[in-house]
């Protein structure tokens, strides 16, 4: 496998040609714009919780093939769990896109992980987990439209 | 062309791979990779000579300062500025810009003053300008872009009123690649009483620049686009506004005399230069402008002007490639594009992978993007070193990333 294709997996390409849970969620409990100011691509996530989990999540905005599939994959994986395993969730994509260690629980989002290699494009891939972080810390505090968040000002990755 | 095969062999990275393949170094626009004589020079000057400029009792420090002081001679015949003294030395293009907003711009603009800019600045001349307008309660207009992607000027003559004060504006497009009318735009200015900010920084390391030919007020440029080392670079005032301007910065080097709660201030250049400058930068900054010189400009002019239109032509002939930007004799080596259905970023990747480096994204010119009507844009830019073969391959390559792309986005 040549590295261009370790980076984007076939189903990550499969995920940017048709991605899952596209498109606006009404009603929503947190409604979250997430912007990378290096490439000007933006990101809305709809997450609606219920009872303490994620009822449901889609996104919409204009973004690459990376930020794309990842945003459509997370919103498959997060559906049914609670918040503090979608918590721990952003945690462990984070560690891996990072390059610092892929956890088990990742499950189909393990195909992301070639992504690491490619420093340029981790914020890709982050964003839309960098939105899904700001929007539970929104729901926590009861603010149905969260105010944007900045990829580059919170992705940074943790020393060491 | 002939300067190509000659000329590769001064510029050391690109001996250097990049997964596995040859580096094709396709992002000059961004930052110029810097000629062994540049490097010799910096580490020259550190080994033998560097100590603190300006108020050394040693000998070091004095050839320091002369060193330091020689690249500033050196600056201001690079760009026929009439004299050293109007040459300030700054970190880049953009300090340069916002030096004018605060010692010019504080005092020069009140409220309903007007600031014309065009569509198609760098954001280091367009965001100086809105903090300037915010504190100030100027306004700012805009010049659209005619429909041959170039300045409209006719909408510039248009934009012009008795409360403009400033009109600031590009040498040449970071993004469409043409040169400004530079001259032209300096005769609307004035006519109506403006002064002229030219934004220097992509037309100083690709063709000759004579700031009194071209009629400007005001010249920056940043030295790591024409092969200095990054934080050292030049803003050219006409000694007669500058002699008049307030210092910029408070501290060291920029004073006459300091009392405990007053102080008296140095003369231009040195009122704008407070704390150790960057010393040993202006030294390979001055290796930097000889080497341009001994490649010669114009030769470098035509050699991007060549690869431009050679890149245009072998970019059209790719399935699905948008080229933005004028056609003609007026424009440098910067290409910018898009490719069908594969997002910028996407196909900087894929050219990456095969040590192609380019330049994705808005460019700093988000308002560009914008009546460009897009979000982003893919950008090979050309110097001294580039080749047709280059271009061949990035060509080529396109053709690939497109079929690996298939029915993204």
């Amino acid at each position: 496998m040549g590295f261009l294709e370790q980076v984007y997996r076939d189903a990550v390409l499969e995920h940017a040609r048709s991605p899952r849970n596209r498109g606006a969620l009404d009603p929503y409990t947190v409604r979250q714009e997430g912007i990378n100011p290096s490439c000007g691509d933006e990101l809305v996530l709809y997450v609606r919780l219920d009872d303490g989990l994620v009822g449901d999540a889609r996104f919409d905005g204009h973004g690459c093939a990376i930020s794309q599939a990842s945003a459509s994959m997370m919103t498959q994986a997060i559906k049914g769990l609670s918040v503090d395993e979608a918590e721990a969730l952003i945690g462990h994509f984070k560690a891996m896109i990072h390059g610092k260690g892929v956890d088990p629980s990742l499950g189909d989002l393990q195909v992301l992980e070639g992504i690491s290699k490619l420093h340029a494009r981790v914020k890709c891939a982050t964003l839309p987990w960098v939105a899904l972080d700001a929007a539970l810390d929104a729901a926590a505090a009861g603010t149905a439209e969260a105010p944007q968040v900045d990829v580059d000002a919170v992705d940074d990755p943790a020393p060491g | 062309m002939a300067i190509t095969a000659e000329r590769r062999d001064d510029l050391p990275i690109l001996r250097r791979r990049v997964h596995g393949a040859p580096l094709v170094y396709l992002d000059s626009a961004a930052s110029a990779q810097k000629p062994e004589r540049v490097l010799e020079a910096v580490d020259g000057f550190y080994r033998q000579h560097y100590a603190n400029v300006h108020r050394g009792a040693h000998t070091l420090s004095a050839e320091a300062t002369d060193a330091y002081e020689a690249a500033r001679t050196r600056v201001a015949r690079f760009i026929n500025a009439p004299d050293e003294r109007s040459v300030v030395f700054v970190r880049n293009a953009t300090e340069g810009i916002n030096l004018v907003a605060h010692a010019w711009g504080r005092r020069a603009i009140g409220p309903g003053d007007e600031i014309v800019v065009t569509v198609a600045e760098h954001h280091a001349n367009l965001v100086p300008w809105h903090l300037l307008a915010a504190e100030r309660g100027a306004v700012i207009r805009g010049v659209p872009l005619g429909r041959d992607q170039r300045v409209d000027l006719d909408a510039l003559r248009d934009a012009m009123s008795p409360r403009t004060k400033l009109v600031a504006t590009f040498h040449v497009s970071n993004v469409l690649g043409v040169l400004n009318p530079v001259a032209e735009i300096a005769r609307i200015a004035h006519e109506a009483g403006a002064l002229l900010l030219v934004d220097g920084a992509q037309a100083v390391p690709h063709l000759p620049v004579d700031v009194q030919a071209l009629g400007a007020d005001m010249y920056a440029f940043s030295g790591h686009k024409v092969g200095a080392p990054s934080g050292i670079g030049a803003l050219w005032v006409r000694e007669e506004l500058l002699a008049t301007w307030p210092p910029f910065m408070g501290g060291g080097e920029m004073i006459r005399t300091v009392a405990l709660d007053r102080s008296t201030y140095a003369d231009i250049p040195m009122r704008f230069e407070a704390g150790t400058p960057a010393i040993a930068e202006a030294v390979g900054l001055h290796a930097a402008l000889d080497y341009l010189d001994e490649v010669g400009l114009q030769d470098i002019w035509d050699h991007d002007r060549a690869l431009a239109r050679y890149a245009i032509e072998r970019l059209r002939g790719v399935d699905g490639v948008t080229l933005y930007g004028p056609e003609g004799d007026d424009r440098g080596g910067i290409v910018t594009f898009n490719l069908d259905g594969v997002h910028p970023h996407d196909v900087a990747s894929a050219l990456d992978v095969r040590g192609v480096a380019i330049r994705a994204g808005h460019h700093c010119a988000q308002p560009l993007m914008g009546a460009l009507g897009v979000r982003s844009t893919a950008r090979a830019s050309f110097w001294i070193h580039t080749t047709t073969a280059e271009i061949d391959l990035l060509a080529d390559a396109l053709g690939e990333v497109r079929t690996f792309f298939a029915g993204v986005a």
